[in-house]
């Protein structure tokens, strides 16, 4: 993990979407949402259900297209969906970049050692002696390189987010994309996924977090984005915006998470 | 019962199982399974004439008899010129049948691999045919397995039909000995006993198939 080239940072952004829209038929989810992320900077989406920020999350690797907007990757030209998108373009973005799900997503056919290594050796071509050693180191650093012949079942909830991450760190993204990665987790396996988390943070990957996990965002985000009903209310350093949300919904947002039995916040 | 009769028929009728009944059912079930997952891809299809055609066929398939479908490919064919033999004839019409129901088994199992994996396979890079090939294809196999099963046996079973288009198998074989010495029942009698072994002896194979496939999952 720490031979990421995200440490050297260069002026432009790495990814740069404008007036992301998106529709699922009637129901506007996304309303024109801006979002630049620069090498080695982790961006936490935060805000409510239904408020945008997963769609967001999978407009930037493809899963999702949006209506309109546009993204524009490394100073490259951008790619404007008032057009269909072509392919090419849809796999560029999702080529430089990599994915945590929430559910894991692992292959449940495939052992844990198969399952990082399927990107490398079937679609990059590594050879697969390369694809292995490497991945072995991967899982080495997060705890699980005894755990390489087992299957997904096999595993804990928390060791099998790892490996998820250790999947997506395989194919080398400039990316990563987290999409409330600790949601489905038992409480007490929470810290160990954060801790990873937080490590590849600490080495210069480049990550954007959807997440519920505010102590996290705030310990380990450079930026924090506040999403709600389809459009970014408030963005801003953590401390400031944890600590002194300029927007009442934010407020409200963040007493309702910090103070699950409390009424809102009287005025 | 004639008991002399019984053993002496008994090698002939399993011989005629091993080298007829069970090759038509292994080479037409694996011709079958081939026409399945390509029928079962167009029922899949976005485009809506791809996915027609596969409605179509399946219900062709399901909707006349595997009898008639075995006289028009072994006695039918022939007046528009195409002359078949009869265990090619068997092969063909069997492998079309199985097609159309292994089909629908298949397509079930394809739409049973959650979502999840398909988005997976997109993120690190697949594209939908490998994806199909390395990722939901082994997964729907491991759902698809008893019910193949139960294909499979029914097939086995089937093929006693080719007895009518005069493929030497297990039935044809009782049926030549029965009219020659008049024993019907005994006869009768003694190849649904061969059939059933048989069946008992895949349902066996079956059970330890779905064992090994259950390592994950």
């Amino acid at each position: 993990m720490s031979e990421r080239p995200g440490t050297t940072s260069s002026p432009t952004a790495l990814l740069r979407a404008r007036g992301i829209r998106k529709s699922f038929g009637e129901h506007e989810v996304l309303r024109g949402v801006d979002l630049d992320v620069r090498r080695g900077q982790v961006i936490a989406l935060i805000g409510p259900s239904g408020s945008g920020k997963t769609t967001l999350l999978r407009s930037l690797n493809g899963l999702e297209t949006p209506s309109a907007g546009t993204l524009e990757l490394d100073g490259g030209p951008a790619i404007d969906f008032a057009r269909a998108p072509r392919k090419a373009d849809r796999f560029a973005l999702r080529d430089r970049s990599a994915m945590v799900f929430q559910h894991h997503n692992l292959f449940p056919h495939l052992t844990v050692l198969q399952n990082v290594v399927e990107g490398p050796v079937h679609v990059r071509r590594t050879p697969r002696a390369q694809a292995e050693a490497r991945g072995l180191e991967l899982l080495d650093r997060v705890g699980l390189a005894t755990k390489r012949d087992a299957y997904p079942r096999e595993l804990s909830g928390g060791q099998q987010q790892r490996v998820g991450i250790v999947r997506a760190l395989a194919l080398g993204p400039d990316l990563l994309l987290f999409d409330e990665p600790t949601s489905a987790l038992d409480p007490e396996l929470v810290g160990e996924v954060l801790g990873v988390m937080k490590e590849l943070a600490d080495e210069g990957w480049t990550m954007v977090v959807v997440t519920h996990e505010l102590s996290f965002a705030r310990a380990v985000a450079d930026e924090v984005l506040f999403l709600d009903d389809g459009v970014v209310r408030e963005r801003g350093r953590p401390r400031e915006l944890f600590v002194n949300p300029r927007e009442e919904r934010t407020r409200a947002f963040l007493h309702r998470i910090l103070h699950p039995l409390d009424d809102e916040p009287s005025a | 019962m004639d008991w002399g009769l019984f053993s002496d028929s008994l090698w002939p009728i399993v011989h005629r199982g091993l080298v007829g009944t069970i090759p038509l059912a292994v080479v037409s079930f694996a011709i079958g399974l081939v026409i399945a997952l390509g029928i079962a891809l167009l029922r899949l299809s976005v485009n809506p004439l791809l996915s027609w055609l596969g409605r179509a066929y399946v219900s062709l398939i399901r909707g006349t008899p595997l009898l008639v479908q075995l006289f028009v490919i072994f006695y039918g064919l022939p007046s528009l010129g195409v002359v078949i033999d009869p265990w090619p004839s068997a092969v063909v019409a069997f492998s079309l049948n199985v097609g159309g129901y292994a089909a629908e088994v298949m397509r079930a199992a394809i739409l049973s691999v959650p979502r999840g994996q398909w988005e997976a396979a997109y993120t690190i890079g697949m594209p939908r045919a490998t994806t199909l090939r390395r990722i939901v294809l082994p997964q729907a196999a491991r759902v698809s397995v008893p019910p193949l099963s139960n294909t499979f046996i029914s097939l086995v079973k089937d093929t006693s039909l080719a007895s009518l288009i005069l493929v030497a198998e297990a039935f044809r074989q009782a049926q030549v000995i029965a009219a020659a010495t008049s024993e019907f029942m005994l006869l009768y009698l003694e190849v649904a006993l061969v059939y059933w072994v048989f069946c008992t002896v895949l349902s066996f194979g079956q059970d330890r198939l779905e064992k090994v496939l259950e390592r994950y999952v």
